[in-house]
């Protein structure tokens, strides 16, 4: 098991070394002169000059690269264009946003999902698993952001309940303003997410069941419940928890766009804000985070991954 | 099959008929498994709801100009007028007509969609061929480089490409496209390490054939059944994208008509006027239902693993 963590982590590491020389590459593959298109109609000699001078892209291509890594491995993406700030400073105040958006998705999607996808395989071919299958199928096919428009429409516009757009500092406003202007955010982004779960605890647990071992359980006299939640739902997650890992790329994808929606300023609407500003250094800086992120979180299911199933663990 | 054993027996790089015989016999396999896929798929409800939805939509794309009961451009029917007889879908800032909107919109939507579901499909289908079929370093070097584009997530990559090189039509196909180019080359990829041990491969190997012939020859076709599941889900979730970029001000064209750019412009009028913002969006969900509905149907029909629409 040791060994194959060891295996998965310097994969990992080798899939974030990629991506910062992809994300470097980023700002050279800008057709013709980067500098020009950064400036825009503010562009003069004196000003491209100083970019190139700050950005490095003075100097020759292999120094370029190693300063931008060498920068990247002590924690330093540069600074921004547009303000001169440091591009560090400027994500780790919309990350705390993101991240919170993103954890509150993330488990509203899986309480919705587990207990909905158990009862549907639990109860298969009765309205409930016909109803949740059909809102499962919307779900995948509905635009995140779309689904946040709705929401604004039918609980802040129309019921008042809940406050349309903005965050709240759950230290400086409250824990309850704090959950207040991240639900409606949070229920837009994992709908999806929640979806694809739902589809596949649903499958999962169908074809545990049908196993020889529940069978046997179950002719051994164990209660159903004990059958349903000891013996198949232990194997029945092991797939689903893959797939968390995998389609967490949904969520991040979600907070960029939800965030423009509800106008709360994470990486993504700075992503979006720096890409109409033409501050390249901010958005390689937040392109290279959520990447790392993705792979890192990644890594992690991998080894919760050892821990469910001995097969990887005594293999 | 007695054919095709002695095919397999006959000596290395002999016969150029014998070579013909295993083609012809895999194509009249092929044949015979077409007619009984097209039973089963006609037996698929879903399958059939979705390419009835689709067919419809697709006229609508070819035919929506004439369709449309006004130019999309005209403004001349009052600033966020709520739906009624004259326009089922109300009016947006500009005093354009929405119904005409969204039916010109839907062949940009399309468009975009196949096109970039078609290019993912060229693109990763020939690396996971290949990666698949040569194994060894060739294997390794396409998988890492599509280990690479798996890292970030479709939005984040399209939003990154058009941020490099801008927006516009083939741009933001391309960036799309590219998005998706992992999950064809990871399907293909998988299926020909297993084709490429089945014994039709071996027996036209030994017979002499050509590694492209063998990949396009034998394998290819057996490749048909998943790439057609996950292209139907590829061209949902293209859709998706290119709506969600539009949204972003990152789409299209400013001044297209598009469902992404009609729900965009509708913005700043969420609380005045829900039309704009509803009607656009539930076309874009028809759309990409009918297509994970035609999707989850052909994977059934053609009994398809490892292809999946999330």
């Amino acid at each position: 098991m040791t060994q194959y963590i060891i295996r998965r982590l310097i994969q990992a590491l080798f899939l974030v070394w990629g991506c910062a020389t992809l994300v470097f590459f980023m700002v050279r593959l800008i057709p013709g002169d980067p500098v020009v298109q950064m400036l825009g109609p503010e562009y003069t000699p004196e000003a491209a000059e100083a970019i190139r001078v700050k950005l490095g892209l003075d100097e020759p291509f292999h120094i370029q690269y190693l300063r931008w890594f060498g920068n990247v491995l002590t924690g330093d993406l540069g600074g921004s264009i547009a303000t001169g700030k440091s591009v560090v400073d400027i994500i780790t105040t919309g990350l705390p946003k993101t991240l919170s958006l993103a954890t509150l998705s993330f488990l509203i999607a899986t309480a919705i999902a587990v207990p909905a996808g158990i009862v549907a395989a639990l109860r298969r071919n009765t309205v409930f698993d016909y109803v949740a299958s059909v809102v499962a199928f919307i779900g995948v096919s509905m635009p995140s952001f779309w689904f946040g428009i709705l929401l604004i429409l039918v609980f802040a516009v129309q019921l008042r309940w809940l406050p349309a757009i903005g965050y709240a500092d759950p230290m400086e406003d409250g824990v309850v303003a704090w959950l207040e202007r991240l639900i409606l955010p949070s229920l837009a982004i994992g709908a999806a997410y929640s979806a694809i779960l739902m589809r596949f605890v649903r499958a999962g647990l169908l074809e545990v069941l049908s196993s020889d071992y529940v069978r046997t359980a179950r002719a051994k006299g164990v209660r159903e419940h004990a059958v349903v939640l000891r013996h198949a739902m232990r194997n029945a997650l092991i797939p689903v928890v893959t797939v968390m890992g995998i389609q967490l790329a949904l969520l991040l994808s979600g907070t960029v766009v939800v965030e423009t929606v509800f106008s709360i300023r994470g990486i993504g609407r700075i992503l979006v804000a720096a890409i109409f500003d033409r501050d390249y250094p901010i958005v390689q800086g937040v392109i290279l985070l959520i990447a790392v992120i993705f792979v890192m979180a990644n890594l992690l299911v991998d080894i919760v991954y050892t821990f469910l199933d001995p097969r990887i663990r005594y293999g | 099959m007695a054919r095709m054993i002695e095919a397999v027996d006959a000596p290395h790089g002999v016969s150029e008929s014998a070579s013909a015989a295993v083609s012809s016999l895999t194509s009249a396999r092929q044949q015979t498994t077409g007619f009984r896929l097209l039973r089963r798929l006609l037996g698929e409800r879903k399958a059939i709801v979705g390419l009835v939805i689709i067919a419809l939509l697709a006229l609508v794309a070819i035919f929506g100009p004439f369709l449309a009961p006004y130019h999309p451009d005209n403004d001349d029917f009052g600033l966020l007028q709520p739906p009624s007889l004259q326009h089922p879908m109300g009016t947006d800032s500009f005093g354009r007509d929405l119904f005409s909107r969204v039916i010109v919109g839907t062949r940009v939507s399309f468009t975009v969609g196949f096109l970039a579901a078609a290019i993912a499909l060229l693109v990763g289908g020939s690396l996971g061929l290949v990666a698949g079929y040569y194994g060894g370093w060739v294997d390794s070097v396409t998988s890492r480089a599509v280990d690479l584009l798996w890292a970030f997530p479709v939005i984040i990559l399209a939003v990154a490409l058009v941020a490099i090189f801008g927006a516009g039509f083939s741009n933001v196909v391309l960036a799309i496209s590219l998005a998706y180019v992992d999950d064809f080359a990871r399907i293909v990829r998988g299926e020909t390490l297993s084709l490429r041990e089945e014994d039709f491969t071996l027996a036209a190997r030994a017979l002499g054939a050509r590694n492209r012939e063998v990949m396009v020859r034998h394998i290819g076709p057996n490749l048909v059944a998943p790439l057609t599941v996950q292209l139907s889900f590829a061209v949902g979730l293209g859709i998706l994208a290119e709506s969600t970029l539009t949204y972003l001000g990152l789409g299209v064209n400013p001044t297209t008509p598009t469902w992404g750019l009609a729900l965009n412009e509708g913005r700043d009028f969420v609380r005045q006027a829900w039309w704009i913002s509803v009607f656009p969006g539930l076309a874009i969900v028809i759309t990409v239902m009918a297509l994970n509905l035609l999707g989850d149907g052909l994977r059934d029909a053609l009994d398809v693993r490892g292809v999946s629409d999330v």
